[in-house]
């Protein structure tokens, strides 16, 4: 106990518990959005897409974080073009720009002269590491979702489940379904370094799914979701900094765990 | 009195491919409209149409003056099929999405007191708390059309509600649209010939073209020439098969 306290004393775990309840908001509430509209593969697509914005920002030199920014919201209008204009299956439009992200980040990574140090990081994440700056863009985007869902979560809820009946009843459903892209490209790109582009699904689904076993409200499910992904986070953060092992990772096999273990309690119980 | 909705020579396609060419059809307070037609006849176009939520090719749709307006008095249940079911969401939720562009005081509570009374009325007050995904498709079918019926629409339009549900509930769902039709109009789909001529007034039948029918009254050589569901020979015992001219 002594060793957990004594953690808390440290900058770096300080800022990694913030990233972690940061990370913990964000995602448990726009992962219950992605997973009742079944858009799990589309937020797929953007995630990996967005490697090749850091990428390119490793190769001329700006701020990673605003090439992945560039690259998010690129691949989310490119699948709506593609699926849309092209006519492409859907399926196929997002596996093109998953893929040729991913392509151009790891020829931008390989062009730039030197050694990049931090490319693991964004790969995979790394929680102990995040900055001063960056946990302060997750706690504007924290503000921005909260903020959101608060206010308009009935016309959220009404368009996600039956967009058709939604317009007829005049929402404004296009504006809403852009809106909330646009969020969910800034919560994928913003959470990059917690889990990393590889791992990012997994704090958007996981906690999902587990506060699924507990409630079908939507209202609920958002909050559950976060404290599910809040609990997951940090105890993969302990186990990380107790075992020695990338915390990344760790969150993950924590979620996973979480959800197994409450899974079968509920099958037995 | 001017009709709710007037639609004159509509042409809306897909891709291209005329689905419905050249519809004329009016329809007026307390039309009780039944619109038949084959699977890929262009019956749900036509609703889609005139919801507005499928652009027309040619042709024009007026509304009269109390259907104008952003949020049209418009009821509708869509085809269950297309609902997603396992979406957390709650019976009650469901029903209130029904109403939410009220701009009236307290909208929100008054949407709330009316979801109540009409889950009461529909005999599903019961499970308000369930998940969609927990209801039977008569269950289903009565929640949705609490959710068409909350914004106190003076049209009601509905694809299919027999779908999923059985016999009684079937018999109980057109009491109902039989009662309601003394307030509002209402315009029914339903590729069930057989159900749908015992209750409504007038007959549509869609099939790229629309035939109009000024009664509830069809006869098999009719539904024969306009290529019209074939479904009526399993319902060759229903009353009212009555043979009628035709004269097209």
């Amino acid at each position: 106990m002594n060793a957990i306290i004594e953690l808390f004393s440290y900058d770096f775990f300080q800022k990694a518990f913030l990233a972690a309840v940061f990370a913990s908001i964000s995602c448990g509430i726009i992962g219950a959005y992605i997973v009742s509209r079944r858009i799990v593969f589309i937020s797929g697509g953007i995630t990996h897409a967005s490697f090749g914005g850091i990428g390119l920002a490793f190769f001329l030199g700006f701020n990673p974080l605003l090439g992945a920014v560039l690259f998010a919201v690129l691949s989310a209008l490119g699948i709506q073009f593609f699926t849309k204009v092209a006519e492409i299956r859907e399926d196929s439009s997002i596996a093109i720009w998953w893929s040729l992200g991913m392509a151009l980040g790891i020829i931008f990574v390989f062009l730039t002269p030197g050694y990049t140090p931090n490319l693991m990081s964004y790969l995979f994440g790394n929680i102990l590491t995040v900055t001063t700056s960056e946990l302060w863009w997750m706690f504007m985007l924290n503000s921005v979702i909260v903020l959101f869902f608060a206010v308009f979560l009935r016309k959220i809820l009404y368009i996600a489940f039956d967009e058709e009946f939604a317009r007829t009843a005049g929402l404004p459903v296009a504006l809403f379904n852009y809106l909330i892209m646009v969020l969910i490209a800034l919560t994928v790109v913003l959470n990059i370094r917690v889990v990393g582009i590889i791992l990012i699904l997994s704090l958007l689904t996981i906690p999902q799914a587990t506060a699924n076993l507990f409630t079908n409200d939507f209202k609920r499910l958002l909050v559950y979701s976060s404290l599910f992904a809040f609990v997951g986070t940090i105890a993969g953060l302990f186990i990380s900094y107790f075992l020695n092992i990338p915390s990344g990772a760790a969150i993950i096999f924590t979620l996973v765990i979480i959800f197994g273990i409450l899974r079968l309690v509920k099958t037995f119980v | 009195m001017d009709p709710l909705i007037k639609i004159e020579n509509l042409t809306v396609a897909y891709d291209k491919v005329p689905v419905l060419e050249n519809v004329d059809l009016e329809i007026r307070e307390n039309d009780f409209l039944g619109v038949i037609g084959p699977n890929g006849g262009g019956k749900t176009t036509l609703l889609k149409a005139i919801l507005g939520l499928k652009r027309p090719e040619s042709g024009k749709i007026h509304f009269s003056k109390e259907m104008s307006g952003r949020k049209k008095p418009i009821g509708y249940l869509p085809q269950v099929r297309h609902i997603d079911r396992k979406f957390p969401i709650t019976v009650f939720d469901v029903v209130l999405s029904g109403g939410i562009m009220q701009n009236r005081q307290n909208a929100k509570s008054i949407a709330k007191d009316k979801a109540e009374a009409l889950l009461e009325e529909m005999g599903v007050a019961g499970i308000r708390n369930k998940a969609i995904g927990e209801l039977s498709g008569g269950q289903m079918q009565r929640v949705f059309l609490c959710r068409a019926l909350l914004s106190d629409p003076k049209l009601l339009i509905l694809d299919e509600p027999d779908t999923f549900v059985d016999n009684r509930f079937e018999g109980e769902l057109y009491e109902k649209l039989e009662k309601l039709n003394e307030e509002l109009a209402i315009l029914l789909v339903s590729h069930d010939v057989g159900t749908i001529t015992s209750c409504v007034k007038s007959i549509a039948c869609v099939n790229k073209y629309l035939h109009y029918h000024p009664s509830n009254v069809i006869s098999q050589e009719q539904l024969a020439n306009y290529n019209c569901p074939i479904q009526i020979i399993s319902h060759g015992e229903i009353p009212h098969t009555v043979l009628k001219h035709h004269h097209h």
